[in-house]
């Protein structure tokens, strides 16, 4: 305890540079994940291939991934940017196949009935489509937030700072609560985020919250 | 993009492959520590799902116990591990079969429950055992789902073998390691191609053994629909 509260100002560093990393990749996975779901319908044959395509993605190791994006990038390997790229990518791994489903899964009879009604392709996407795909995205994107601010903690063994940096120092100098608090605040972290997405969903997409209520009413 | 060729170049040199710190022998103990670490998580796992899936009892927990596992950073349980047991295989070992072990009971599980109640119900109608309804029914019609979760548990431990050169164990992990210390991004980029090029060899290995274990008469009611 007394090692806690010795080093608050540290672990408190640690955190916000293990949100500056996560949050930014979960939020550029969400916003990715939608074209990119949108064109894979679009595409027709190439559809399989991009879905097992996500999902081989998912197959590298984190630390590989970590070691190659610098190659790819021109950035240095201790480089923040890596860790959020490498992030995101494993965010769309997971994130792009969910998304196609969602999508999938909206009536066919409902986008038809907002063509008839004269809505244009876009403002169909945009008013009707995704709102009617948006309970399973939240869902999708609520597993791409707890692994990702799991994952974040690989950056620590590449010397980025990150909670990651409790488990390798706590390790280097033997000192077991400081592995136990980088748990500990991982996953309070990943907790967190996690409400944070279904406060969103719950903001923003209104009617789940009344159809559920309805549901129970009826029940 | 130098330090592409300087990785391909790394695998290509004989020299590289022997010895102590040689891709041969960390490549070995890598695909060793990822079958042991599934073999251990299998055996504990694959009987209790099977049980979970049958009785239907447990699954609440099983899944709870799947969502906390995905929320535990790895690194953090291998770092845990070591200091508690000291530095060799088995802090990574355990760390592994932590990992493995929701994906082998979903797989079970789920596996079980997918047989058709129909099936199910015939079989008991027949006078089967309740051992023989799952041994002979449940068990074949959910094999290929078993295989799915054997699957992504032996990706997920493939990819944290590499986190075991940290806390002392071998593995590809250990050219990483040692190529950070060293600068030798080459090596670091060598050893992470031929991780991933186990993990994409796992995946089809796996597809295979998926098709090979769906029973004939499953494989062709999923064709006709």
């Amino acid at each position: 305890m007394t090692w806690v509260l010795n080093n608050l100002p540290a672990i408190a560093s640690y955190l916000l540079a293990h949100v500056s990393q996560a949050v930014p990749a979960i939020l550029a996975t969400l916003l990715l994940a939608i074209p990119i779901a949108r064109l894979t319908q679009w595409l027709g044959p190439l559809r399989g291939i991009l879905v097992s395509g996500a999902s081989l993605l998912y197959a590298i190791p984190s630390l590989a991934l970590f070691v190659i994006l610098p190659v790819v990038l021109g950035t240095g390997i201790r480089d923040t940017l890596n860790v959020v790229v490498a992030l995101t990518l494993y965010g769309l791994a997971l994130m792009v196949p969910t998304t196609v489903d969602a999508l999938d899964a909206v009536d066919q009879r409902v986008l038809d009935a907002a063509t008839a009604m004269g809505m244009g392709p876009l403002r169909r996407f945009a008013t009707v489509e995704l709102p009617l795909a948006g309970p399973a995205i939240v869902a999708g994107l609520r597993v791409v937030t707890v692994s990702t601010v799991s994952l974040t903690t690989v950056g620590a063994v590449l010397g980025v700072r990150s909670l990651g940096w409790l488990f390798t120092d706590g390790f280097q100098r033997g000192i077991t609560v400081e592995i136990l608090v980088g748990i500990l605040a991982t996953a309070l972290l990943a907790v967190t985020l996690d409400a944070l997405v279904v406060l969103c969903g719950r903001v923003l997409l209104p009617w789940t919250r009344s159809t559920h209520a309805r549901e129970e009413a009826t029940v | 993009m130098n330090y592409l060729g300087e990785a391909i170049a790394y695998i290509l040199t004989a020299a590289n492959w022997s010895g102590s710190l040689g891709i041969g022998r960390l490549l070995a103990q890598h695909i060793g520590y990822s079958l042991l670490g599934v073999a251990v998580a299998a055996v504990i796992g694959v009987p209790l799902g099977w049980w979970i899936g049958h009785t239907g009892h447990g699954k609440g927990a099983a899944v709870a116990l799947a969502g906390a596992v995905r929320a535990l950073p790895t690194l953090g349980l291998i770092t845990l591990f070591a200091l508690a047991l000291g530095v060799g295989l088995s802090a990574p070992m355990l760390a592994f079969i932590v990992l493995a072990l929701p994906s082998v009971l979903a797989g079970a599980y789920t596996g079980i429950e997918s047989a058709d109640t129909v099936a199910v119900d015939g079989a008991r109608a027949s006078g089967m055992s309740e051992v023989q309804i799952l041994t002979r029914v449940e068990i074949p019609l959910g094999a290929a789902l078993l295989v799915g979760g054997l699957r992504s548990a032996t990706l997920q431990v493939i990819a944290t073998a590499t986190l075991a050169a940290y806390t002392g164990a071998g593995g590809l992990g250990r050219l990483m390691f040692l190529g950070l210390k060293t600068q030798y991004y080459g090596m670091m980029l060598a050893s992470s191609l031929m991780v991933i090029a186990l993990a994409l060899l796992s995946e089809l290995l796996f597809i295979l053994l998926q098709r090979a274990v769906t029973p004939v008469g499953a494989r062709n009611r999923k064709e006709s629909q």
